[in-house]
């Protein structure tokens, strides 16, 4: 384990210490790089709670992501706009305030989780991949055809969302404050893995009928699990909404619940890490890569091949070998 | 709305089912007897649509195509099983489905890196152009009654393989007890690949079928890939009985769907509203079904009970 | 770590006078997945004008946006940031033009619209340093929407993906069409399977159809419709007949009626010079894409030459003057920085083995865009 300490500890200073360094040189995009790479992690971790402590295989993550980016979209569009968002029962106005943004989507999200958990947890299994999966194309077809909000088109925010004290504009202090949440989502990863009620969470996806047997509700423990995932995922969507801005379906894509998905399998499932290790790796591919050839889903293909295949336990437990996080 | 309107949808309903079946047949068949999720089975419908564009071009021949396809499809498919998918079955769902999520991003830009970007041609053959009239009075263009009597073939055939055949009571087998054919002394491993690449043919067919009067191009698999999913998650995984009960269940709620719900809708609000409000129901139509399904059969319509 | 294009030759920067400071431009456009053939297109339209030029005083970036709104937002901050781009171009679609415009230009680039021009940034939206060079997408439907009137078409079907541009389609054909609608309908974006809408068309007793299906949903329209005997006159914009997907129809797009404000056999001599170079250079028909491209690398061009980029207020009057030889003949933008142009009417047609379109008309000449008059500029 403490090969895995330290190299989470490296992981960490190269977050905080490389924008630095990049800021240092005059290299904004770095910055702008590494905040995506953040925000990609934060979104992991949330999907980390449900598939790595819960067992959990959601392909429907990208739902709860985009949800948090329309709540950061709508609210920042009604400001924008000085246009209520509701006038009855009681006034809503638009804001463009970070804290109430995050805490809308973090309960938007969260209360989606509650109820597409409560549904698809009836199934298990691959059911479960499929039905999380039709739930993320239901609200992708949703806010494709939601004329009131873009559409396909999606919403553009022209200035990015404010947080008292903070220059947001600037690059680095959005950074800080990503990380910042990043560090914290981990925090609540640790103390909710090492908790009775992850503890019960992981006895659950090992013998279900172990703990239904000492009187605990696997499928309790699990919609619990689901709604925190999907909250933090939620939180990440809307942080992500303002580092580019915009929000659109693609952010509800199918595809985008997959990336989420390799995120934290190229870093490692279940490992408290590997979902900022997997978003580092991606988005540095993703920017070598591209840089080299069109076809470079091509190599992005090969790799995650080779990871699967090779190398379980992904990247962290690569570096720091068996143990830790479950297989 | 006449009744013949309303006859001629419900065809197309049914050739969009058993359109779906083909896909469909293929991704049940491969999970029942390997318990692999193949999220790649998409791609093989590309392969098999762009193999019977180029064989078209090059001969002419329409049957050429068909077969090609099946071909390139079955040999992609034994080839990306012998590779990588036979090194899957004893992992967990969870690196089936990122493996597999690799597999799409290698075939779609490798086929785009061959191919190019521009949609291939690929049309119907001239003897099967053009309407027809059924008794009644309806118009309805011969090649999807083609469509929907070669799916219904291909369905029946499936059934009496897996029914009457010495292969089928091996896959039968090893849907139940892989140890215990292997035990038998039945080369389990060839038996994997000769399912996967039945899978892929079938797959390779409805791309080249659909392909003629749809367009080739590359990512045209993943769309009918998320369908086909619904339609085994309705039918119950594994079944190909479920599998051909989903796949019409499905195309007719999709058809339909997109039909009635907007002219429901007309009845309480005004037309432009109502059209797009219609539109938006409808595209989200049978992933309700299917999330209705499984909270009333948590295991699909005829899926082993849990 | 990019495709740069660094267009200098080196000869002529020693013997060049110290002149106007170099113009870099960052081109964001979609080469890789389903839609790259038209940012190829656009790609290759516009560095064929770059190089015909030869000078050494321009840089071009460019970069693939996966047709990914993500993606171009983040291509866009990196050439800003990093790059430090002066012009930005190449987006194709409206949702990823509407992902990164807005704050291009708030951060004070100059963006170049090669194809996409959202309703959005043509009215309340619009913004000095923004230049839709190749149309307001309204056009061409208006264009189709007055080519049913004055064909006397007085019972028509309407139909379009469920998605803003679908609707802004059909509103724009409806702004200049004067007969009655037999039907209106919103198909699946995506959607691949058009016999039920055939059916529907069938049943309607109409006259005429008018679609807007971009892309690979035109090419499975089309082939469906021609199989179906329904014989109803089509008339669509050019995104479903344009050269790059024609082939991929093949006999069902014969004599089909479709709009667009650029054809290869249009009669000017700065088009006739651009298809032949196209041809030469790339060994394949130009596409009104390509056609926009060269058009907006030599509006760029001129208006260099006319003013200096670091001057942005010279730059933009420079290039709101549009004085360059554009491949559509007689151009000139409105107030809203949309261009006044004529909408063409083009016939599919067969010229030896390849399918290509010819021009029959003209639906509306010098049409300006319905936005005018909301932008305060």
């Amino acid at each position: 384990m403490t090969r895995e300490r330290l190299f989470n500890a490296l992981l960490l200073a190269g977050l905080v210490l490389v924008p630095l360094a990049a800021q240092a040189a005059d290299e904004p995009f770095t910055i702008t790089l590494a905040t995506r790479a953040v925000i990609l992690a934060l979104a992991a971790v949330g999907l980390n709670i449900a598939l790595g402590l819960g067992g959990l295989v959601s392909l429907g993550h990208a739902a709860f992501f985009g949800i948090g980016g329309y709540a950061m979209g709508i609210l920042a569009s009604h400001a924008q706009s000085y246009a209520p968002l509701a006038e009855w029962p009681i006034l809503i106005e638009g804001t463009k305030s970070m804290p109430v943004i995050w805490l809308v989507a973090i309960l938007a999200s969260g209360l989606a989780a509650l109820v597409i958990g409560a549904l698809s947890l009836r199934t298990s299994g691959v059911y479960f991949i499929m039905i999380t999966l039709a739930f993320g194309q239901m609200f992708f077809f949703f806010t494709i055809s939601w004329a009131a909000y873009g559409g396909e088109d999606g919403l553009s925010i022209y200035v990015r969302n404010g947080f008292p004290g903070l220059n947001t504009l600037a690059p680095l202090p959005f950074y800080g404050l990503c990380l910042v949440l990043l560090c914290a989502a981990l925090w609540l990863f640790d103390r909710l893995a090492k908790s009775p009620f992850g503890l019960a969470l992981g006895a659950a996806r090992q013998v279900p009928a172990r703990v239904a047997a000492v009187g605990l509700d696997p499928t309790r423990l699990r919609l619990v699990a689901f709604v925190i995932s999907g909250a933090i995922t939620g939180l990440a969507g809307a942080l992500f909404a303002d580092l580019n801005r915009f929000v659109s379906p693609a952010m509800l894509s199918w595809q985008m619940s997959g990336e989420i998905m390799v995120l934290v399998i190229l870093g490692g499932v279940g490992r408290l890490f590997g979902p900022v290790a997997g978003a580092v790796v991606y988005v540095t591919l993703e920017h070598l890569l591209g840089g080299i050839t069109e076809f470079w889903h091509i190599f992005l293909g090969l790799i995650l091949l080779g990871i699967v295949l090779f190398a379980r336990g992904g990247i962290v437990g690569l570096v720091a070998g068996r143990g830790g996080g479950h297989d | 709305m006449s009744p013949i309107l309303i006859i001629e949808q419900v065809l197309n309903g049914l050739q969009f089912g058993v359109m779906l079946f083909l896909m469909a047949a293929g991704l049940t068949l491969i999970f029942g007897v390997m318990g692999l999720i193949n999220l790649a089975h998409g791609s093989l419908y590309m392969v098999g649509a762009f193999a019977a564009a180029g064989v078209a071009a090059a001969t002419g021949s329409f049957l050429m195509a068909l077969v090609a396809a099946m071909a390139a499809a079955a040999l992609a498919g034994a080839l990306v099983e012998l590779a990588v998918i036979r090194r899957l079955y004893d992992k967990d769902h969870l690196d089936q489905v990122l493996a597999t999520f690799a597999l799409i991003l290698i075939f779609s830009e490798g086929t785009r890196w061959l191919f190019g970007s521009f949609p291939l041609f690929l049309d119907i053959p001239d003897a099967l152009a053009g309407p027809v009239t059924l008794p009644g009075g309806i118009q309805y263009p011969l090649y999807r009654l083609v469509l929907i009597g070669a799916g219904l073939a291909v369905a029946a055939l499936l059934g009496l393989l897996i029914g009457r055949t010495r292969l089928g009571i091996r896959i039968r087998a090893g849907e139940n007890d892989r140890e215990m054919i292997a035990a038998l002394g039945v080369d389990i491993s060839k038996l994997y690949t000769l399912v996967f690449a039945l899978g892929a043919a079938l797959a390779g067919l409805a791309g080249a079928l659909v392909g003629a009067i749809q367009s080739v191009q590359v990512g045209m698999g993943e769309p009918v890939l998320i369908l086909a999913f619904v339609v085994i998650v309705i039918g119950g995984i594994g079944s190909i009985r479920g599998a051909l009960v989903g796949a019409l269940l499905v195309g007719l709620t999709d058809t339909l769907g997109g039909i009635f719900l907007p002219e429901l809708f007309k009845l309480v609000m005004a037309p432009a509203a109502a059209t797009s409000a219609g539109a938006s129901l409808a595209s989200m139509s049978i992933y309700i079904l299917m999330g209705a399904v499984l909270i009333w059969r948590p295991t699909g319509l005829f899926g082993a009970r849990a | 770590m990019t495709i740069r294009n660094l267009l200098a030759s080196a000869a002529l920067a020693v013997l060049a006078m110290p002149a106007a400071a170099d113009v870099k431009v960052g081109m964001i456009t979609t080469l890789s997945g389903g839609g790259a053939g038209l940012g190829i297109d656009t790609r290759d339209g516009f560095m064929l004008a770059i190089d015909q030029a030869g000078r050494d005083d321009v840089e071009v970036v460019i970069e693939d946006d996966q047709r990914k709104p993500d993606v171009a937002v983040q291509l866009a901050d990196r050439m800003i940031q990093s790059d430090k781009v002066d012009v930005l171009t190449g987006i194709v679609w409206s949702n990823l033009a509407m992902a990164v415009v807005p704050s291009a230009t708030a951060q004070g680039k100059v963006y170049l619209s090669t194809n996409a021009a959202p309703a959005q940034l043509a009215g309340r939206g619009c913004n000095p340093s923004y230049f839709a060079v190749s149309y307001q997408n309204d056009n061409l439907h208006e264009g189709a929407g007055a080519y049913a009137t004055n064909e006397g078409f007085e019972n028509t079907f309407i139909m379009a993906p469920n998605y803003p541009a679908g609707k802004d389609s059909l509103n724009g054909f409806k702004r200049f069409y004067e007969g009655e609608l037999a039907g209106e309908i919103y198909t699946q974006l995506g959607q691949t399977d058009y016999a039920a809408e055939i059916a529907q068309i069938r049943a309607s007793g109409a006259d005429s159809v008018f679609f807007f299906l971009p892309g690979g949903m035109g090419i499975s329209f089309l082939k469906q419709y021609a199989d179906s005997g329904v014989d109803l006159p089509l008339v669509g914009p050019a995104f479903s007949f344009d050269q790059g997907i024609l082939q991929a129809v093949g006999e069902a797009a014969m004599g089909v009626k479709n709009t667009s404000t650029w054809s290869k056999d249009l009669d000017n001599e700065a088009n006739a010079a651009f298809v032949e170079a196209f041809e030469a250079e790339y060994d394949r028909l130009p596409s009104i894409y390509a056609a926009q491209g060269y058009d907006t690398a030599n509006l760029l061009l001129s208006a260099m030459d006319a003013a200096d980029i670091s001057d942005a207020e010279a730059f933009r009057a420079a290039l709101k003057a549009a004085d360059f030889a554009s491949v559509r003949g007689d151009f000139e933008f409105a107030a809203n920085n949309h261009p006044v142009q004529d909408v063409y009417v083009r016939e599919v047609i067969k010229e030896g083995d390849i399918f290509t379109n010819k021009i029959v008309g003209t639906a509306i000449e010098d049409r300006s865009n319905a936005y005018v008059d909301d932008c305060s500029m």
